[in-house]
């Protein structure tokens, strides 16, 4: 009897166990699911971004070395040309240019939050420089437009659009992300090195110059190649202050372009599977391979961590 | 030199870069608010733009972004956090966790205007969806879900494992686990983390350009029904957002006093950002104050 008491009990708690199992599955497919999407999305937006960039050299015959080495960017006239040089150099120098700006700028800005005030760069530096980072890129182009174009039109030769403008809006840009990663960098430095380098009578500088910069060097670059990588790829705010010329300028002052202004302003423009709308794909496609680029510098950047 | 100069030099230089960081930036909000605070008014933030004429609003462009915004955290939330929870609590370490990790890292420092394109040519023309609210707010999830991935990630490693022990010591499933223990302990950094991604949706303009359009149809504010095409509530009707319309009016604006309307509208885009941005603080700091411990 008693037994036959137990069975039942048992067999009842086999039953309400059903429902957790149903829940465990409840849970594992909902995740699964988010996760597959967003590992599809990707894998068919590089598709999608690919098929449509290539189809520009095997639907029209456009020579894939000419697109990257060629200087003339006419697409309108009867044999249209397409030199899309001038956009990648346009590309380059100015994000390159705003992480030679920034660079410093950061790593001194984490030098004061971590080594100089701890108190005053935490409560105050830190947030301002986060709240930067939170500013919409068309907000920086307006500033651009109306702050540093006139200045640099006061200043220097030329219209005060053009490639240091670009660079200029685009260091502020990037400067949180090349701060933020510094800061997180130096602060991680094992105290015994610092006090170490300390006891052997080493001034505060030479120890931030000889024993946390060179350590903390790899976290460093990835903090740069990130703000790089940002720069590159922003749009309406250096579109906003480039001028949008076609061709490789002459000074930093000159009007020129970079890819993502060359697609943003022309994408409109062109009819959907012409020559000329494949061929900013094509843009986009060599916007999104450098993307790749720099995310295997940054990984290559991580395993070269010294702590 | 001596070396205790070399010091005092650098140290003045770093205390002079850090003033100068702050001067930037307060230059930068005291500049923009300066000069468009002015402008704003009841009129200017509920009327609509006008394109030749002077005088236009924002109207319109403001409630679209808001109304962006409510539709792309409806899709992003749920979808953000599922695959965050499935990163850090399903997710074994083998080749293919690893292989997703540098998925998402690859998407997250993707162009925006890379997530616009891909939007306008699926979402936009493949799926039909035109240049609509839905696009756009599509366009954005994607843009945006690394970002809560990573968030979310972050909110339930912070949860003390001992927490998570003792609940599948009672016997609880892991998703009960994660539903009732984890979720509740990691609320307030999720919930910051994504009202700053709410900040950064609202501001976003290169990836809506050709999703969400450039256009905004007049609406009637007093038709409330979502499938009506002037409803401000129909997700399938083209929608300028003010991000994008900031960057119409200094690109094309013929209006006379364009450059006023685009300093008004700045203006609001960065007072909104701030808002959300100390928001995210104070709700953080006064979550983990009232839900744990810590003083």
């Amino acid at each position: 009897m008693e037994r036959s008491v137990n069975m039942e009990r048992s067999y009842n708690k086999r039953q309400e166990a059903k429902p957790h199992i149903a829940e465990e599955w409840v849970g594992k497919i909902y995740t699964f699911i988010c996760i597959a999407f967003l590992v599809i999305t990707i894998f068919s937006m590089v598709y999608f971004v690919a098929s449509k960039g290539l189809s520009t050299f095997i639907v029209n015959g456009v020579n894939a070395f000419d697109l990257i080495t060629g200087v003339k960017w006419n697409p309108d006239i009867d044999i249209p040309q397409f030199g899309a040089l001038p956009f990648i150099f346009g590309s380059f120098s100015t994000s390159i240019l705003a992480a030679i700006i920034a660079a410093p700028l950061g790593f001194c800005a984490a030098v004061f939050i971590v080594e100089l005030a701890p108190k005053f760069g935490r409560r105050f530096l830190q947030p301002v420089i986060e709240l930067l980072a939170g500013i919409p890129s068309v907000v920086y182009g307006f500033v651009g437009l109306s702050v540093i174009v006139p200045l640099f039109r006061d200043l220097f030769p030329g219209q005060g659009i053009g490639i240091a403008a670009g660079a200029l809006v685009l260091s502020v840009m990037i400067l949180p992300t090349i701060t933020t990663i510094a800061t997180d960098a130096l602060s991680e430095l094992p105290a015994g090195l610092k006090e170490g380098s300390y006891a052997l009578g080493a001034t505060r500088w030479q120890t931030i110059y000889r024993v946390a910069l060179p350590t903390t060097m790899p976290q460093q670059m990835t903090g740069i190649v990130l703000g790089i990588a940002r720069a590159f790829g922003e749009a309406l705010a250096v579109q906003m202050v480039i001028g949008n010329a076609p061709h490789i300028p002459h000074s930093l002052f000159e009007s020129t372009s970079t890819l993502t202004s060359a697609i943003t302003l022309s994408m409109g423009n062109t009819a959907m599977g012409s020559v000329q709308n494949n061929v900013l794909w094509s843009l986009a496609l060599i916007l999104m391979l450098m993307t790749f680029v720099f995310v295997f510098i940054i990984r290559f950047l991580e395993g070269r961590k010294k702590l | 030199m001596s070396a205790k100069t070399v010091d005092k030099i650098a140290t003045g230089v770093i205390m002079c870069v850090a003033g100068f960081i702050i001067a930037v930036l307060l230059g930068l909000l005291g500049y923009i608010l300066i000069r468009g605070v002015g402008h704003i008014s009841w009129d200017f933030l509920t009327s609509a733009p006008e394109s030749i004429r002077a005088g236009g609003g924002i109207g319109p462009q403001l409630f679209n972004s808001l109304f962006l915004l409510v539709l792309t955290l409806i899709i992003t939330v749920p979808l953000g956090i599922g695959a965050g929870i499935y990163m850090s609590e399903y997710a074994k370490p083998s080749k293919l966790t690893s292989f997703i990790r540098l998925v998402v890292e690859v998407l997250s420092s993707f162009p925006s205007i890379i997530v616009g394109l891909f939007g306008l040519l699926v979402l936009v023309n493949k799926f039909g969806f035109g240049f609509s609210l839905f696009s756009g707010a599509l366009a954005l999830t994607i843009f945006n879900l690394p970002l809560m991935v990573r968030i979310t990630e972050q909110g339930l490693r912070g949860v003390p494992p001992q927490q998570k022990e003792a609940s599948f010591a009672l016997g609880i499933s892991k998703w009960k686990t994660i539903r009732s223990v984890l979720l509740p302990i990691a609320t307030p950094v999720i919930l910051s983390g994504t009202i700053l991604a709410a900040g950064r949706i609202f501001g976003e303009a290169a990836a809506l350009l050709f999703t969400a359009g450039m256009s905004s149809p007049r609406l009637d504010f007093t038709d409330w029904n979502p499938l009506d095409d002037r409803s401000p509530l129909n997700p399938f009707r083209p929608a300028e957002t003010l991000a994008v319309h900031i960057w119409k009016i200094n690109s094309e604006g013929l209006a006379p006093d364009a450059p006023q309307i685009a300093a008004g509208a700045s203006a609001v885009l960065i007072i909104m950002v701030l808002v959300f941005n100390l928001g995210a603080r104070a709700l953080g700091r006064y979550m983990t104050n009232k839900f744990t411990a810590a003083k």
